[in-house]
């Protein structure tokens, strides 16, 4: 079965019944993608929709359980990444893939150089053809220069040219804006659309709609792992792909209780650093839960990790119940009683090969000993207490944390915090990339605990979410604030444009 | 995971296993075996073996290590390692010895060769945990430093004449057969014991030892559990400069030239992951036992030095190496 594009050609590159299960999450289910050469599509979704499985997979990085891959309508298995470039298909990512202390010439030709007498690399001949390459995409690069003297935009460049360099007639780019300047993005859709002159198949993923509008040609929406729908751009406007992404009836999967909202708690004034967020402050009451939602990289784990103490702010103040604190190291943070669970879980949260109650008892060894001397009976009474009420499984308390699912390894940080009973909890992407029935457990909780009159930072950058649990949303975008929206406002379409900075009007 | 959540939360054991088999099946106790196995064949391989006084004697081989091994076992469970303990010593003994020709009083000499482990563990401490730089860099560094310094006050010459008095450290006797060394060596294994496994800076220690980062995102001060770690390994080494400085009544700016690696060799031996995150202090004790042993042993029978440490050079891979042939071989 070939779809036929609106312009009549057959696709290069053809998905049907994709699918793909990792322990506990259905990352994947039966969904469908066209490429089409000289086209860009634009694949369109939240985070967690799929996107980068389905990346993985074109790039044979990850193998699907199901469904079929269909090149030129010849159907084909990427069982390595190597076959996946033989097939024509590369990937520039956002962070790309390149090694830094090689010159952009070897970079560009790495694993298939021009090669000379006895087998070596013609270094000269590279030169050369790396010297085409890059004039052939108008980047005016030296070959010879070692890649970690370029900027990220300068890289991007050198990926492109290594795309060019495979005969690649699929191109994926990941997010390839997300660390550019203005003009670096203007160059870059200028590149976008020689690619396209020269009939390779581009597929565009972005969550910025401003530029998924100026340079794709067709969009594929995934959401939840699932294939929502495709079409040409022509047809569609930015309400009807919100709609799609978003496309659920938020307030049925979020059981957020009503919390009464009380006194300020927190208080954040002028926070500024260097490089990563500037004039950041809000303040944060009893009971509220207050959402950051953002694209990634906008800042807001910076933000909150500086509150954490982390990272030092460069200039701004910060009150806890009214008391100026000075933060300087994450021990002065809990003792101020602001907590943070960290996205990574497995580097910044879990303490892997030690037992549960460990992890557990961590911060609060001051509650649970006597004049330093552990007790453990009253560190097994602990733990068992707040990993009850977060309802975890496991074997035992003794068990290693690192044998535990993510979900459930995301409830044990959260129980070592509550064991210390903090007034600030910061939720850094709390349901990300554990399973369903962990997240409705971590959202229950998060609402119990705004009840009980916990002030609750979640950080999301899953609409849903955010606006099913957040009494309030401030927005970021490029380390300022950008938004924030209370009851009636906090509608999907207003957060994705202050995210992506749409004008109101638009 | 989809299916229905359960009504009530599930009961969760606090342990699986009982201690009793945990310390059957541990590394401490195919360690025991070890030691009894040499403790036996020295006993049948030679008749002067089992005399209390060549035994009290044969302590001498292990306890100043064992002090400094204490220290470097909670050290390397930490993710850090010391080399520069040898180097310690000799400076301690170094300024023992000036004091001692300069006419200071014994408590003075003590106080003195503590001082300086202090001072030199402080100093090492401040590199790796106030400046970031790591540890294995650091300590090699000061390891030339603190040496350089005995070679440049001593050159050739030594310091001899220590007062009969303070070779009571390295030579007394408690009661009977047993010297104050290893009196010593008996307390601090029980200190130690007790610091690394019933305190929470023990737990620390253990926590950042499997992943600092995550220490430092759970409120625990990891630089300041770094630097007390420095600074007991120096202590511990002035300590064991005090004995052995006693003990051998001189000081050669050579002195106790090959400690760093023998301490090492005891924590790694006693079961302490050379990567940081595992171990135990009765592990150390029983592995300083065996190289005691099999050092005390082989000298009896007249083996000489180099052969003794290709011994105990083997001996270290032979055990680190069986557990794994063995899960390898049940595959």
């Amino acid at each position: 079965m070939q779809a036929q594009s609106a312009s009549g050609t057959a696709p290069v590159l053809s998905l049907r019944g994709i699918t793909k299960t990792f322990p506990g999450v259905r990352a994947l289910n039966a969904v469908q993608l066209d490429l089409y050469p000289g086209q860009v599509t634009a694949l369109i979704g939240e985070n967690g929709a799929g996107k980068s499985t389905i990346v993985k997979i074109l790039t044979g990085i990850y193998q699907p359980d199901e469904g079929t891959i269909a090149v030129d309508g010849q159907e084909i298995r990427f069982p390595t990444a190597q076959a996946a470039g033989a097939a024509g298909v590369t990937a520039i990512h956002q962070e790309t893939v390149l090694f830094d202390e090689l010159t952009v010439a070897e970079n560009i030709f790495i694993g298939h150089a021009p090669r000379g007498r006895f087998g070596l690399i013609d270094t000269a001949r590279m030169v050369e053809e790396a010297r085409h390459l890059l004039a052939s995409i108008g980047a005016d690069l030296d070959a010879n220069i070692r890649l970690r003297d370029l900027g990220i935009a300068a890289k991007h460049l050198v990926a492109i040219a290594r795309a060019l360099s495979i005969d690649a007639r699929v191109v994926i780019m990941d997010e390839p804006t997300a660390a550019l300047s203005h003009k670096e993005i203007h160059e870059l859709y200028d590149l976008v659309e020689k690619l396209k002159a020269q009939g390779k198949a581009i597929l565009f993923i972005s969550h910025k709609f401003d530029e998924i509008f100026r340079i794709a040609d067709r969009f594929t929406v995934f959401r939840d792992g699932q294939f929502v729908a495709e079409g040409p751009m022509g047809g569609v406007q930015e309400a009807d792909l919100v709609q799609m992404m978003v496309g659920r009836a938020v307030d049925q999967i979020y059981p957020k209780r009503p919390a009464e909202i009380g006194a300020p708690v927190l208080t954040v004034a002028g926070y500024c650093h260097p490089t990563e967020f500037d004039d950041i402050g809000f303040t944060l009451h009893r009971g509220e839960i207050l959402g950051f939602y953002g694209l990634i990289g906008a800042g807001r784990s910076e933000v909150m990790q500086a509150l954490f103490g982390i990272t030092r702010p460069s200039k701004g103040a910060c009150k806890v119940e009214g008391e100026v604190r000075v933060i300087r190291s994450t021990a002065e943070a809990v003792e101020a009683g602001i907590v943070y669970v960290p996205e990574d879980r497995g580097r910044q949260g879990a303490v892997k090969g030690l037992p549960i109650f460990q992890n557990v008892t961590l911060p609060s060894l001051g509650r649970t000993s006597r004049h330093g001397f552990l007790r453990l009976a009253e560190e097994f009474a602990l733990t068992r207490e707040y990993t009850r009420r977060l309802d975890l499984r496991a074997a035992s308390l003794d068990q290693d944390v690192g044998l535990l699912s993510g979900g459930n390894q995301q409830k044990v940080v959260i129980a070592k915090w509550l064991a210390t009973r903090p007034r600030v909890i910061i939720l850094d992407e709390p349901t990300k990339g554990i399973d369903i029935g962990s997240k409705a457990a971590v959202h229950d909780f998060m609402s119990e605990l705004a009840a009980q009159g916990l002030a609750v930072i979640m950080v999301s950058s899953e609409i849903p979410e955010v606006l099913g649990m957040a009494d309030r949303v401030i927005v970021m975008r490029e380390g300022r604030i950008a938004a924030e929206f209370v009851g009636e406002t906090m509608t999907p379409e207003n957060l994705v444009r202050a995210a992506v900075g749409i004008e109101e009007a638009a | 995971m989809t299916a229905a959540s359960q009504p009530t939360p599930r009961h969760i054991p606090d342990r699986l296993k009982s201690r009793l088999s945990r310390t059957l099946k541990s590394w401490e106790a195919l360690l025991l075996v070890v030691a009894a196995a040499i403790f036996v064949a020295n006993a049948l391989a030679s008749p002067y073996f089992l005399d209390p006084w060549n035994l009290s004697d044969a302590s001498f081989n292990f306890t100043e290590k064992a002090l400094i091994a204490f220290a470097m076992a909670m050290l390397i469970i930490a993710g850090e390692i010391d080399l520069s303990v040898a180097a310690i010593i000799a400076l301690a003994s170094t300024v023992m010895g000036s004091a001692m020709v300069a006419g200071a009083p014994v408590w003075a000499l003590v106080g003195l060769g503590i001082g300086t482990g202090l001072a030199c563990g402080a100093f090492n401490g401040l590199l790796v945990a106030g400046f970031g730089l790591p540890s294995i860099v650091v300590t090699i560094g000061t390891m030339s430093l603190f040496r350089g310094i005995s070679y440049i006050v001593l050159g050739d010459g030594a310091f001899t004449g220590y007062p009969p008095e303070f070779g009571w450290f390295g030579q007394g006797y408690v009661w009977w057969v047993f010297s104050f060394e290893l009196a010593l060596f008996a307390v601090m294994a029980v200190v130690f014991g007790v610091l690394l496994h019933r305190t929470n800076f023990g737990r620390l220690v253990y926590v950042i030892g499997n992943n600092a980062t995550a220490a430092r995102f759970s409120g625990v001060r990891v630089d300041r559990v770094r630097f007390i770690l420095f600074l007991l390994t120096g202590v511990m080494s002035g300590v064991a400069s005090v004995c052995l400085t006693s003990r051998l009544g001189s000081t050669r700016p050579s002195i106790a030239t090959g400690f760093e690696l023998e301490a090492v060799t005891m924590v790694v031996l006693g079961g302490v992951s050379i990567l940081g995150g595992s171990g135990s202090i009765p592990g150390v004790v029983i592995a300083a036992l065996v190289m005691g042993l099999v050092t005390f042993g082989l000298g009896l029978l007249n083996v000489p030095g180099i052969v003794m440490s290709i011994i105990v050079g083997g001996l270290l891979i032979g055990v680190i190496a069986l557990p794994r042939l063995w899960a390898m071989m049940r595959k």
